[in-house]
């Protein structure tokens, strides 16, 4: 280990170590109250249960925290609270509504009882309640991408880096950039924006291609109708994104990177903004990244809404302010991309694994999913199905399972 | 049909303007701003912008009308959209905006003519479990049937089903 790569652990090891305090001081606390706020559980009314929650709390002067977290999949139940007490595990309530968050207050906060007649299950195996392992689609799921979704608060980076966050882009910027493509091509990850090209390969030809100026784009226009998965991860865990980004960046050698998401998505440009900000803050975007050699700026860009710019070509043209047009490739964007430069388009799911794979490695991630790709894919359940949300199984899972066990089938049918 | 876009507008979009670098692809996002902060963007605004980023007004004119967040008049006071996305379309989407039709006697993409609300359609605002969702003002509402469709427009203050409707309530 060199000296620079020295500084830029102790860098981290400083950050890491302040957001753990600060998560132990909620660990503290005589209750912790997550609320899930996605666009859904908002549209559901979470922000008045927030309200609720709060007020009551504020005049019963109770050392309890409220937590604005994003979308933990079960859009069936929502509005959903997950209520942490120390030393009894978490519990997750659905269908909550003011009524039920006072009495919730009442008897499980203040008292003893958990009013097992509003609880959806517990997060970890309990007496007396039923838990979540017990719920069918337990027995498929297999969450990577989604684990923090729904948990943390998205709006607070300390939350992401005590979950382990940034972790993968300390180690990673202590590597050399080509043995981080050599484990993400090892690793089998497959693009998840469609074409399920190879996101290793993909990297290598970026990289590989003449020119200093280079350039990452996340790909977050979500065009498919009926999709909301990718939204769903920028309004929970945006930042499992930009780290993502900012290990492409440095994998390829490029210096920015840019957002393109969806302006239909107002929270998730919110989020966004935010987290950019706070990253920004802590020296995990910017110049010189934890006071390392490696620089890199992020940009959000918001779309304006035209189905094909989805497709990578036209993206490039709108973010250079054309008309977007998919163009004909060859030419690859990885050679000849944004202003002609070599970029790498990336999926939101895409980049949100890049971290795990360099946490845990490629024999891990090979260790869920199929041969020919390895992992998991999210899915969103919603029309005809009657536990209507978002799961993640391992690839290649089949969707009668999905549709009937983590959806409890078709009404009627 | 464009009122003559006032001296002060002008001021505000050279303010906006000036915080830009003088670069296509600052385009889209210059018109964001400019209709962010006037609702719309009238032909005054767009030329102003060709000269200042340097690019002929019919190419700012083509991205204006190319993507279907901007809008060349002025919008109502409210913005109704209704979602066509897959999952909307298959809870019956259609009919909602059928009923929104019926009601506000215009098309999407019209202002009513005492110009409180704007009709649209949006492909997937992503919160499909709803469906069919309406989004109100910017915010997406679940379960818009043809009988919420009143309760949205009377929550307004608005009663479009009568024959003296309150059409000129401030
Ligand atoms: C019509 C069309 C629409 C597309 N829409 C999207 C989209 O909404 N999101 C996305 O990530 N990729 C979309 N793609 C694929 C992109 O062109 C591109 O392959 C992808 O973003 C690459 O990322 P990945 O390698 O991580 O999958 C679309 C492709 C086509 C042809
Ligand atoms: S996608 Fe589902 S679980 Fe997530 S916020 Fe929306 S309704 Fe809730
Ligand atoms: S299809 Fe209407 S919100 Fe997704």
């Amino acid at each position: 280990m060199t000296n620079k790569d020295a500084a830029v652990q102790a860098a981290y090891d400083e950050i890491k170590h302040s957001a753990e305090s600060r998560a132990q001081e909620l660990r503290r606390k005589k209750a912790v109250i997550t609320v899930g706020a996605a666009t859904c559980g908002r549209a559901a009314g979470a922000l008045d249960i927030i309200k609720a929650f709060k007020e009551e709390i504020q005049k019963r002067d109770i050392d309890a925290a409220v937590i604005e977290a994003g979308c933990m999949g079960h859009c069936y139940a929502e509005p959903i609270v997950i209520i942490q007490k120390p030393g009894n595990p978490p519990i997750v309530y659905g269908r909550v509504n003011a009524v039920i968050a006072e009495r919730l207050i009442n008897e499980y906060i203040l008292g003893d009882n958990p009013c097992p007649e509003f609880v959806l299950g517990a997060l970890e195996a309990s007496e007396g309640l039923p838990s979540f392992e017990d719920f069918p689609r337990a027995k498929y799921e297999k969450q990577i991408i989604l684990k923090n979704c729904g948990h943390i608060d998205p709006a607070d980076i300390n939350q992401y880096i005590a979950a382990g966050g940034y972790g993968a882009l300390a180690k990673a910027l202590q590597e050399k950039p080509q043995e981080i493509i050599d484990e993400v091509k090892r690793s089998g990850l497959r693009g998840r924006g469609g074409a399920g090209f190879p996101t290793g390969e993909k990297w290598q030809g970026c990289r590989d291609a003449p020119g200093e100026q280079k350039y990452i784009i996340c790909n977050a226009d979500e065009g498919d109708p009926g999709a909301f998965v990718d939204r769903a991860i920028l309004e929970s865990d945006p930042h499992s994104v930009i780290e993502g980004m900012i290990i492409a960046g440095y994998g390829v050698g490029a210096k920015q990177g840019y957002i393109y998401v969806r302006a239909e998505y107002p929270l998730a440009v919110e989020r966004l903004e935010t987290a950019l900000k706070q990253a920004q803050e802590l020296k995990l975007t910017g110049d010189k990244i934890l006071g390392g050699d490696f620089s890199f700026e992020i940009t959000l860009f918001q779309g304006s809404g035209a189905f094909v710019c989805g497709e990578e070509t036209a993206l490039i043209a709108s973010l250079e302010g054309e008309v977007g047009m998919p163009e004909h490739r060859p030419p690859y964007p990885a050679t000849r991309g944004l202003f002609r430069k070599p970029t790498v388009v990336n999926n939101v799911k895409t980049l949100a694994y890049v971290r795990h794979i360099i946490s845990n490695g490629a024999d891990w991630f090979k260790g869920t999913g199929s041969r020919e790709s390895p992992g998991t894919a999210v899915f969103s359940l919603a029309g005809k199905v009657v536990n209507t949300g978002m799961v993640e199984v391992p690839m290649g899972t089949t969707l009668r399972h999905i549709i009937y066990d983590a959806g409890s089938g078709i009404p009627g049918g | 049909m464009d009122k003559p876009v006032r001296e002060q507008t002008i001021q505000e979009i050279g303010q906006i303007l000036s915080g830009f670098e003088r670069r296509k692809e600052n385009l889209i996002p210059v018109l964001q701003r400019v209709q962010g902060k006037l609702g719309y963007l009238p032909q005054e605004a767009m030329r102003e912008i060709a000269t200042y980023l340097d690019i002929a007004p019919i190419d700012v004119y083509g991205v204006a009308t190319f993507y279907n967040q901007f809008r060349l008049n002025p919008p109502g006071r409210h913005s109704i959209k209704v979602c066509l996305g897959t999952a909307c379309h298959m809870k019956g989407g259609y009919i909602t905006l059928e009923a929104w039709k019926r009601r506000l006697k215009i098309e999407p993409k019209q202002t009513t003519p005492d110009r409180e609300f704007d009709l649209d359609t949006v492909a997937c605002v992503g919160c499909c479990t709803m469906a069919p969702v309406t989004v109100v003002d910017n915010k997406p509402e679940g379960q818009v049937e043809p009988t919420r469709v009143d309760g949205i427009l009377l929550g307004f203050g608005h009663d479009y089903t009568s024959k003296e409707s309150k059409q000129n309530d401030q």
